[in-house]
C-alpha cells in the first residue's frame, strides 16, 4: 500500500494526476493528511508520485468533476481523497459516464459529501453573526462561527463581496479570515472565548425575532432541522427560544379565550334601538352578566347629534337599569347644562353594558373592566352607533376612548381635540365625571370641573355648527 | 414611542404576510456600500414555528383607513398602533444587515391619508436605502392597490420585488369582507407592475444596459378559508394571475382568527393542511404540467385533505399507470406520485447509462413504498396488483402524521411531490 500525503485540493490534484499516469490502482494507494505523523511500520511512505513526473498521459476529467472535487475537498472526512481518486480512476477506465449515474455507490457518496459541504457553506452565509467592536482604526465587525467542514477560507470572498465597505473578521476553530475593505487575509484558529461578546443591536434583533413568531404554530422539529442546535451558541436570537416556547402554550390559550369572548352572537341583525334594548338583557358575551343585576343599555334621543359614551354602569345604574343616573350622572347633567347642552337631545350609553364590581362588606366597589370585556361588548356599541348615527361622539374616560380609538389613545394627551372617526364626523374625548368625584382636593376638583365643562363647550359649539349646516 | 416598542407592534402586524422570499434577484454591491443579492435566498434564522427569517418584515405603520374585516389592522380594530419614521426603518435595516441578521427588507403599510401618500412613504425608505446608504440588499415593497403609475414606476426602480395582494379569491368575497377593495383595481396595479418589468426588459435589448425594475418580479397573497370559496376557485384565480401578470409566486395564507376579530369572520382557523395542499397544487400547476381543471372535480371542488393532489389525481386516473421509469417521457414521470422534479431530471440522465431498478429509486430517496404501485423498473412490475382494490388507496397514502410534518411552511419553499 502506497501512502500519499496531501494537505489540500491542489496537492491531491497533482498527486492524483501522477498516480493516474502511473496506472496506480485505487486499491494500491491511500491518501492521508500530511499532519498525521504516526506512520505505520509496515507501510512505506511513498515518495510524492508527482516527483519526476513525466508528461501525463491522456487523463479524462469530466465536466463538473473538478468543481465537485474542489467542494468535496472541504469535507472533514479523510476518506474523501481516496474516494475522489477511485471515481477519477473509474472514469478513466471504461466508465466514462460514471458521474451521470447518481445511484452508483461511489458517486452517491461523493454527491452526499458535496451536498453536506454546500449546505454548510450556505448555513455559514446564514448564521454568521457580526458584532460591532471598536479598534484603533474605527469600527470593525467580528463574528465567531463553528462550521462543520473546512470551509472558512472558501467563504471569505462571498462575505467580501457582500460586506465590502466594512472591516470585518470571521473567526473559526479552523482558521480566520479578515477583510480590510481591500484585501482578504487568513489567520490562525480562534476559540470562542476569544471572540467579542454582545452587541447593542442584539436586543432589538431578539425583539424582532420574538414578534414574528406565531405562537399558534409550534414546529420545533422543523426549526431544529433547518437551524441545528449546534449553531445556537452563536445566534443571539437562540437565547430566547426556550422562553418563547414556554409562553407559546399560554399565549395560544389566551388568544382562544379572547376570541371566544364576544357579544357578537347575541347582537340582533336588526339594529333598531327597540330591538337592541331588550336583546341586551340576554347577552352572555363575557362573564360579567353573571354578577350584575341587569344590563344597562343606552338611552336618549333616537337621532341624537351627539352620543356620549361612558365606561360602564355603576351601582345605582345597575339597580335602576338606566345609564348615568347615579352620582356621576349628576355631575354630567350639571356640566352639560353649564355647557349649554340639553341632555334630552343627546344619546348616553356605556362601553360596557354590565356593572363590574368587587364586594367589600355590603358595598359593591366599581372595578375597571378588562380589555377583553371592553372588546367583547364592542358589538353592542357598534350597533348603537349604527342605530343613532350620531354626528359627534364624546368618549367619557379612558375605557370609552380606548374602546373607540384604540389602545394607544391617552386621555391626558388627547382630550379636548376632535379626531376623525369612522362612525361619526368627529370624536372628542374628555375625562369621566366620576374622576371629578374621586379627586380629594377641593381646589383641584373645581379646576378639573372647569376643564370638563370647557371640553363640553367645544362639543356644544360643534353641535351648533352642525345644526346650522343641517 | 421607543423604536423597540414600535418594532414589536409593527413586526407583529407584518407577520400575516406569508412571503419571506429573498431569491430571484441579482444585484451587485454598490461601490462603497453594503449588500448584494446573488439570486439565492438565504434564511438567516428560523422561529419556533418552523418559519424562515430572511427579511426584516415590517409595516411602516399599522394605522389604516380601511376596514377589511379579516385584517387585524382595520380601522375598527382596537389593536395597539404605531408608526415608524422612514429613517427608523432605514437604520434598522442597515444595522441588522451589517450584522448579517437579514437579507434585506420587506416593507408594507396600513393605508394612511390616501394610497399615494402611503406609497410615497414606502418609496422614501427604499430610495434612502439605495441612494444614501448604497444598500444593495433585497427590498420587497408592498404596493397599495390603486397607487398611481408614476409611483409604481418609482417603486420598481428601488425594489427587487413588488407585490399587490389579491386578498381573496373572488370579487364576491371582497364585497363581503373588504368593501373598499376590488379585484379590478388590484389587477390594474398588477398590470402597472408588469408593464414596468416588461419595459425594463425591452430596454435591455435596445440599449444594452438594463434599467433595473423589480428584478425579482411580482408576487401576491390570497387568504384561504375566510370565505366559502372552494379550492377550485382559488386555483383558477391563481392560474389566471400567473398567466396574466407573470407573477413569480402566489402565496396562500390560511385564515387564522386574529385578535379583536370582526363577528362576520369564522371563529375557526382554516386547517393548515389546506394551505399546504394549495401550495402543492400550485407547484403542480407551475412545474409539473398540470392544468387547473385536473386537480379538482366538479363534484368535489376542494382538494382532498387526506392525500396530496398528485396522488389524488393518480388514483382518479389509474389507467395512466404504471409508468416505466426507464422509458417514459418526462411529462409522464412528473405525474408519478413520489417523483419530484429533481428526481425526474436525475432519472432521465441516469437511464442513458444505467437501467434503473427499484433499489436505485430508493437511493434517490424516492418514497418507494408509495411509488412502487405506479412505476415499472427493470426488476419490478406492479401489474399483478389489484388496481381497483381499495387496499391500494390505503397503502399509497402516507401516514397522517407525516402529512402534518410536511408543513405548509416547507411546502411554500419546496413543493416536491
Amino acid at each position: 500500500m502506497r501512502v500519499v500525503r496531501v494537505e489540500g485540493f491542489e496537492d491531491w490534484r497533482r498527486e492524483a494526476r501522477a498516480l493516474l499516469a502511473a496506472e496506480v490502482r485505487p486499491e494500491q494507494v491511500s491518501f492521508q493528511p500530511s499532519e498525521a505523523s504516526q506512520d505505520s511500520l509496515f507501510e512505506e511512505d511513498g515518495p510524492s508520485a508527482a516527483m519526476g513526473e513525466t508528461q501525463t498521459a491522456r487523463i479524462t476529467v469530466p465536466r463538473g468533476f473538478l468543481d465537485l472535487a474542489e467542494t468535496v475537498a472541504l469535507h472533514r472526512e479523510e476518506r474523501r481523497w481516496d474516494l475522489l481518486y477511485r471515481v477519477l480512476w473509474r472514469v478513466n477506465h471504461s466508465e466514462r459516464h460514471l458521474l451521470a449515474v447518481d445511484v452508483d455507490e461511489d458517486v452517491r457518496e461523493l454527491l452526499l459529501m458535496e451536498k453536506a459541504v454546500r449546505r454548510d457553506i450556505h448555513k455559514m452565509h446564514a448564521f454568521v453573526r457580526f458584532r460591532k467592536v471598536a479598534d484603533e482604526e474605527g469600527e470593525r465587525y467580528v463574528a465567531w462561527h463553528r462550521p462543520d467542514h473546512r470551509i472558512v477560507f472558501a467563504v471569505g470572498p462571498w462575505f467580501a463581496r457582500r460586506f465590502g465597505a466594512m472591516r470585518w473578521s470571521i473567526l473559526t476553530p479552523d482558521g480566520s479570515v479578515h477583510w480590510d475593505t481591500r484585501e482578504l487575509t487568513h489567520g490562525p484558529p480562534v476559540t470562542q472565548s476569544e471572540a467579542p461578546q454582545g452587541d447593542d443591536m442584539e436586543e432589538l434583533w431578539r425583539s424582532y425575532y420574538a414578534s414574528i413568531f406565531n405562537p399558534a404554530r409550534v414546529k420545533v422539529k422543523a426549526m431544529k432541522a433547518e437551524m441545528p442546535v449546534r449553531h445556537w451558541a452563536t445566534l443571539p436570537e437562540a437565547d430566547i427560544i426556550p422562553q418563547l416556547l414556554q409562553q407559546a402554550s399560554q399565549r395560544e390559550v389566551q388568544m382562544r379565550e379572547t376570541q371566544k369572548t364576544s357579544a357578537a352572537p347575541f347582537v340582533p341583525g336588526d339594529h333598531r334601538l327597540e330591538v337592541l334594548a331588550p336583546a341586551v338583557q340576554r347577552c352572555q358575551g363575557c362573564e360579567l352578566y353573571q354578577f350584575a343585576t341587569q344590563a344597562v343599555f343606552g338611552e336618549g334621543a333616537r337621532q341624537a347629534l351627539v352620543m356620549f359614551v361612558g365606561e360602564q354602569p355603576g351601582d345605582v345604574e345597575d339597580v335602576k337599569g338606566r345609564p348615568f343616573v347615579g352620582p356621576a350622572g349628576k355631575v354630567l347633567d350639571e356640566a352639560l347644562a353649564e355647557a349649554g347642552i340639553d341632555r334630552r337631545e343627546v344619546y348616553v350609553t356605556n362601553a360596557v353594558k354590565h356593572f363590574k364590581f368587587e364586594e367589600r362588606g355590603k358595598r359593591r366597589i366599581h372595578k375597571t373592566p378588562r380589555g377583553v370585556e371592553v372588546a367583547a361588548c364592542k358589538p353592542w356599541l357598534e350597533a348603537e352607533m349604527d342605530a343613532v348615527q350620531p354626528k359627534l361622539i364624546v368618549a367619557l374616560g379612558a375605557t370609552a376612548a380606548v374602546s373607540l380609538m384604540g389602545r394607544d389613545f391617552r386621555i391626558t394627551r388627547d382630550r379636548g381635540v376632535f379626531f376623525p372617526h369612522p362612525r361619526a364626523e368627529a370624536l372628542l374625548a374628555t375625562v369621566h365625571p366620576s374622576y371629578l368625584l374621586r379627586l380629594p382636593d377641593p381646589q383641584q376638583k373645581a379646576e378639573e370641573y372647569v376643564k370638563f365643562v370647557e371640553d363640553l363647550r367645544l362639543v356644544a359649539e360643534r353641535v351648533r355648527e352642525l345644526g346650522v349646516a343641517r | 414611542m421607543e423604536v423597540q416598542a414600535k418594532l414589536r407592534i409593527l413586526a407583529d402586524a407584518a407577520k400575516y404576510d406569508a412571503s419571506c422570499a429573498s431569491s430571484g434577484s441579482k444585484r451587485e454591491r454598490p461601490a462603497g456600500g453594503v449588500g448584494n443579492t446573488t439570486g439565492i435566498g438565504i434564511c438567516h434564522s428560523y422561529t419556533p414555528d418552523g418559519r424562515c427569517v430572511s427579511l426584516l418584515k415590517l409595516l411602516l405603520t399599522n394605522y389604516c383607513i380601511y376596514d377589511c374585516t379579516y385584517c387585524v389592522n382595520r380601522i375598527s380594530s382596537d389593536t395597539p398602533r404605531a408608526r415608524f419614521t422612514p429613517q427608523e426603518v432605514v437604520s434598522l435595516t442597515i444595522e441588522f444587515y451589517k450584522r448579517n441578521y437579514i437579507e434585506g427588507l420587506f416593507l408594507s403599510s396600513g393605508i394612511i391619508q390616501n394610497v399615494d401618500y402611503t406609497m410615497e412613504q414606502l418609496i422614501e425608505v427604499a430610495r434612502t436605502l439605495r441612494e444614501e446608504h448604497g444598500f444593495g440588499g433585497y427590498i420587497h415593497l408592498k404596493v397599495a392597490p390603486g397607487a398611481s403609475e408614476e409611483l409604481i414606476a418609482e417603486a420598481g426602480k428601488w425594489a427587487d420585488r413588488l407585490s399587490a395582494n389579491i386578498e381573496l379569491p373572488q370579487q364576491a368575497d371582497l364585497d363581503k369582507l373588504a368593501p373598499a377593495k376590488t379585484h379590478a383595481e388590484i389587477e390594474d396595479t398588477m398590470t402597472d407592475i408588469r408593464t414596468g418589468i416588461l419595459t425594463a426588459k425591452d430596454k435591455t435589448t435596445r440599449a444594452g444596459r438594463r434599467p433595473q425594475f423589480a428584478p425579482a418580479g411580482q408576487s401576491t397573497q390570497m387568504i384561504v378559508g375566510a370565505t366559502e370559496a372552494p379550492d377550485a376557485a382559488i386555483l383558477t384565480k391563481a392560474s389566471t394571475l400567473y398567466k396574466g401578470y407573470q407573477l413569480r409566486r402566489v402565496y396562500y395564507s390560511a385564515f387564522s382568527p386574529i385578535p379583536h376579530a370582526d363577528p362576520r369572520l369564522p371563529l375557526q382557523s382554516a386547517p393548515l393542511v389546506r394551505e399546504n395542499r394549495l401550495y402543492q397544487a400550485d407547484w403542480l400547476l407551475r412545474f409539473y404540467g398540470f392544468q387547473v381543471q385536473e386537480l379538482t372535480t366538479p363534484e368535489s371542488p376542494n382538494l382532498p385533505l387526506d392525500k396530496d393532489p398528485k396522488l389524488a389525481w393518480a388514483l382518479r386516473h389509474r389507467a395512466f399507470f404504471p409508468v416505466d421509469v426507464n422509458q417514459a417521457s418526462q411529462a409522464a414521470l412528473l405525474r408519478v406520485p413520489g417523483l419530484g422534479v429533481r428526481n425526474v431530471q436525475r432519472i432521465l440522465r441516469i437511464r442513458r447509462y444505467h437501467t434503473l431498478r427499484l433499489e436505485d429509486l430508493r437511493r434517490l430517496k424516492v418514497p418507494v413504498e408509495r411509488a412502487k404501485f405506479f412505476v415499472i423498473t427493470a426488476d419490478h412490475h406492479p401489474a399483478g396488483l389489484e388496481w381497483e382494490s381499495r387496499k391500494v388507496e390505503k397503502k399509497v397514502k402516507p401516514a397522517s402524521e407525516q402529512l402534518l410534518l410536511f408543513d405548509a411552511a416547507q411546502s411554500a419553499t419546496n413543493g416536491e411531490l
